[in-house]
């Protein structure tokens, strides 16, 4: 009977009454999220509680073959010795993962087995047991505490304006919350399947050391998430030159162009004992077995015919990066801020221009652009489009019948959070008229796409074409906010050089 | 940020948690032959489009009662037919007159699922949108957690959009009452019950706080002159709302009597299964059920029932404000649920005591959830643990009465017992998951949990009966808010 809690809470009313509550006397209201003090962060594992609750209740709806492809490693990792997991080939999802990430399934097979050990056995193909199901996606919100722990580390290195706002109003609130309720790390790893919260977290982390100046935790970090899943390779250019340019060399010349004698050995020492104990660690057993190159070979899968075709494209995609970070970072660097927006471009470039890029990487851009829209006005509207279009692009992962009112509904609450904190954060619109036209155009697209399309004659015939308009329509957008953040980039670059003469 | 940004994500947020516990399993899911809830849901909309009106609520050759013969008031039978013309026009097989029996199908249960749906965002979050910004107190902030906190409400969301009912409907009429009644509008917010008692004869829970309600209203203004004419509009406008509802029965008074005897089946005993009220607790130690016979059972629940219900309505008669009323509402369904007849256990809609329930149709996890997520919410939004004290917590009274035991202070003591039966209630639903009964006591954890759960609503019902007779007739004192 709801009336009972309902009038419980009338029961438990308070008579407006002075209390102190830090340094400042306030009026409380009976509500916690009133003025907090400086340093309560009480607000924060709340929000985390609260996403991980929705992550639980998510744990019976569809899953992708992703989901087999994990179970399938932790069988391989658990059930053979070490020198067959990059041979084994029963299923046809192979382990085409870095080694440390086959150490991180071994690990979780050791609690897998109290589960069902069932899932653990290699032939067991396509195992969906109710006990298997649990325990995957347990392991999927367990391990995204990594994710919870770098958000607030992020949270604490955001800038933050002086003078007394209301909770929500705060940018380390919205931070919070446009990350930790981000759709569509919900969307692909709480139903698709996949870890990439944990994998962000570690990226995020990393470039939360990098903004408190702890740059060889931050370097160490990022090992170790290259070392999990290579495709972070693609910002691999941006934090090699950064850390050589800001780390390396200590300090800089007046004018901001580096200063070679300040090149300190030691530090490039440090960084190379770094990169390459992670590297050993995780490498070394297959390199002293002599696996080396099918190791190789499974992560950088060539195939016959598209040797070329899958290649060229990649290593452009890389070419350009470096050639980016190169001039960008290395010329005028603007500290570890100009760092994480040159991220932020490497990731989107690579998105636009890298070879059988899935559309799940769209997320590499998204989630370090967060830090960057709550300090920047210009940048909070970048994001809105950048989000909006990218996490729409992800509808077609979730294609089944009933998870259609859960993407639905989690965009919905995204993206009008998203609007209406950034709006209030930055006091006024931050879309002209066009983009609004088109992301509203959005809703359109779906209707058609998802209502329409499939009523009409056309569904058996062409099905792709749902497929084919999102895509196109979305690609508008990203492009777009892709070329308003390379503008942004070389802008400040400018700025840099024009002040200088 | 502005109240309808906060409300909408308060509701969108509902509405995501609604429907992933809908993508669990329902009642009697794949259990032939009978199935369960979600198939007598079904059932009706096959039988209210098939057959003509006069032989929804009769056994004939086409409707067996026996297989879920419709039991609720004709207005569930009309939404019924209402979705049995939709599920016509989607998948004809769905509603097809005997052949669609035990349907089960994915594409079915969207649809059935979808109907729960649409019925609660039509009608029990608007209600509650509206409750919390016009009907309770404190800051914006206040009311729009107030929001999140009842759409969170495990008990509602777990029966209807897991084990499958449609409680919000009647719910949430129910509440549209009591906001337009909240609001001042006497006339609709009768028409607004009427309809939600036509819903679910289980509303009558609820029946007589509106009626004392009412009436104590007529008799202030004074029944010589505007009382007495507010008190005809509201009865025409209640009789006529029933005529309406009951039209198509109305022709013939065996059709009444048939539809009144499906509604409120006496042949069937006190009680049934493991209910946490009076008669079930106590027939662990008398059993009443075969000492006294059917008809006197009968008198005894309904004698009890009114004498537990009697000092709630008296008060509210004479002293009709919104807050009496709103008390009178909890005393006076906790009353029924403890002492009336034939109770099943979905009617008073509490997390703990329900777990026997789920765990039959194997929604462990949403309920573990859900409850958990309710719970911190209410404590951490509404501040609850900040506001245990004597004062607030209205424990004046219990002061007086406890006049021996002068030093402690209730306040703590309430504190201190909700921790305890918080942790009792987490060792008995974890003893009802992993362990196994003892052999000569198979219901034993079912008992325990009904036990347990009854003693908690005896001492709520005691509480909120003292809370509301205790305040005093004229509220004189300048200084205290005044609480409307």
């Amino acid at each position: 009977m709801c009336y009972l809690y309902v009038e419980l809470q009338s029961v438990i009313s308070i008579p407006p009454r002075l209390i102190h509550r830090g340094q400042a006397s306030v009026y409380d209201t009976g509500c916690v999220m009133a003025t907090p003090r400086a340093d309560d962060w009480s607000w924060f594992p709340a929000l985390a509680l609260g996403v991980s609750f929705l992550k639980c209740i998510l744990i019976n709806a569809y899953h992708s073959t992703d989901f087999e492809v994990h179970r399938n490693w932790l069988a391989i990792t658990h059930s053979l010795p070490v020198s067959k997991w990059y041979h084994e080939n029963t299923s046809e999802w192979t382990l085409d993962y870095p080694p440390l990430f086959a150490w991180f399934e071994y690990s979780l097979s050791h609690v897998a087995q109290h589960f069902d050990k069932e899932m653990l056995v290699v032939q067991n193909l396509i195992y969906t047991s109710p006990a298997t199901i649990l325990f995957q996606r347990l392991s999927v919100i367990v391990t995204d505490i990594v994710f919870i722990y770098a958000v607030k580390e992020c949270c604490r290195s955001v800038r933050e304006e002086k003078g007394s706002k209301d909770l929500l109003g705060h940018p380390f609130f919205i931070l919070a919350a446009l990350l930790l309720w981000n759709f569509g790390l919900l969307i692909v790893d709480h139903i698709h399947f996949q870890y990439n919260g944990f994998l962000f977290g570690i990226l995020l982390l990393s470039v939360a050391r990098h903004l408190q100046g702890r740059h060889l935790e931050g370097a160490l970090l990022f090992t170790v998430l290259l070392n999990l899943k290579h495709i972070y390779l693609y910002i691999a250019p941006a934090y090699g030159i950064f850390l050589l340019r800001s780390y390396c060399f200590t300090k800089d010349n007046t004018d901001g162009s580096v200063r070679w004698s300040s090149f300190s050995p030691v530090r490039l020492v440090a960084l190379g004992s770094i990169v390459i104990s992670v590297g050993a660690l995780s490498f070394g057993p297959f390199i002293a077995m002599g696996q080396l190159p099918q190791v190789l070979s499974r992560l950088f899968p060539f195939k016959r015919g598209l040797c070329h075709a899958y290649w060229a494209p990649n290593v452009w995609a890389l070419y350009n990066m470096v050639d980016k970070a190169l001039s960008v970072i290395w010329c005028r660097p603007r500290g570890a801020r100009g760092f994480l927006r040159c991220l932020v471009v490497c990731a989107l470039g690579s998105f636009m221009f890298g070879w059988h890029v899935h559309e799940k990487a769209i997320l590499m851009a998204i989630l370090p652009f967060s830090i960057l829209a709550v300090e920047s006005r210009e940048d909070a509207g970048i994001f809105l489009m950048l989000t909006t279009t990218g996490h729409y692009s992800l509808f077609p992962l979730l294609f089944t019948a009933a998870e259609l009112p859960i993407k639905v509904l989690l965009m919905l609450l995204f993206t009008l959070y998203s609007f209406t904190s950034l709006k209030k954060l930055f006091r006024g619109s931050l879309l002209n008229p066009l983009e609004t036209t088109y992301l509203l155009g959005l809703v359109a697209v779906e209707i058609l796409c998802e209502v329409v399309y499939p009523l009409s004659p056309w569904q058996h015939t062409l099905p792709f074409v749902p497929l084919l308009v999102t895509s196109v329509y979305c690609s508008l957008g990203v492009s777009y906010s892709f070329i308003r953040l390379y503008v942004s980039l070389l802008r400040q670059h400018g700025t840099d050089k024009h002040k200088q003469l | 940020m502005e109240n309808w940004s906060l409300v909408s994500i308060c509701v969108l947020f509902g509405l995501t948690a609604r429907w992933a516990v809908s993508l669990n399993s329902y009642s009697g899911a794949g259990k032939p032959p009978m199935f369960g809830d979600y198939e007598a849901q079904r059932h009706w909309q096959e039988v209210t489009y098939n057959l003509p009106v006069h032989e929804w609520y009769f056994n004939t050759t086409d409707n067996n009662l026996n297989y879920w013969g419709l039991d609720y008031p004709p207005l569930t039978a009309y939404h019924s037919l209402l979705c049995a013309h939709v599920a016509k026009l989607i998948n004809p097989d769905w509603v097809e007159l005997h052949a669609s029996r035990g349907h089960e199908s994915y594409g079915h249960k969207l649809f059935m699922r979808a109907t729960v749906l649409v019925a609660d965002l039509l009608i029990y979050i608007p209600a509650v949108v509206l409750y919390s910004f016009y009907l309770s107190e404190g800051s914006n902030k206040k009311k729009v957690c107030t929001v999140l906190c009842i759409l969170l409400y495990p008990g509602l969301i777990l029966i209807d959009y897991g084990h499958f009912q449609y409680n919000s409907i009647s719910l949430g009429l129910a509440l549209w009452g009591v906001v337009v009644l909240g609001l001042g509008w006497d006339v609709l917010g009768s028409l607004a019950f009427v309809l939600s008692l036509n819903y679910k004869q289980m509303e009558l829970y609820h029946s007589l706080p509106f009626f004392c309600y009412l009436l104590g209203k007529c008799f202030k203004q004074g029944l010589a002159g505007r009382g007495l004419f507010l008190l005809v509009k509201i009865a025409v406008t209640v009789l006529v709302t029933f005529a309406l509802c009951w039209l198509p029965f109305l022709s013939d008074p065996g059709q009444i009597l048939q539809v009144v005897h499906r509604l409120f089946p006496v042949g069937r005993g006190l009680f049934e299964d493991k209910v946490a009220n009076t008669w079930c607790s106590l027939n662990v130690l008398i059993k009443i059920k075969t000492i006294l016979s059917t008809d006197t059972q009968l008198y005894f629940s309904l004698t009890t029932t009114l004498l537990a219900i009697l000092p709630s309505s008296i008060k509210l008669l004479m002293k009709p404000t919104l807050w009496q009323f709103k008390l009178a509402l909890v005393n006076s369904s906790l009353a029924f649920f403890l002492f009336s007849f034939q109770v099943h256990e979905k009617s008073i809609l509490l997390p703990a005591f329900m777990l026997p329930l789920f765990l039959k149709d194997g929604l462990l996890v949403p309920y573990v959830v859900t409850s958990l997520a309710f719970l911190f919410f209410s404590i951490y939004l509404l501040s609850a643990f900040e506001h245990c004290s004597e004062d607030k917590l209205r424990l004046g009274p219990y002061r007086r009465l406890l006049i021996c035991m002068p030093r402690m202070d209730l306040g703590r003591v309430t504190k201190w017992k909700f921790y305890f039966s918080i942790t009792a209630m987490a060792g008995l639903s974890f003893m009802s998951v992993a362990l196994a009964p003892p052999d000569q006591l198979p219901d034993l954890f079912p008992l325990l949990v009904s036990v347990f759960s009854y003693l908690h609503f005896l001492g709520l019902l005691l509480y909120f009966n003292i809370v509301q007779i205790a305040e005093p007739l004229q509220s004189v004192r300048k200084n205290q808010k005044k609480s409307n």
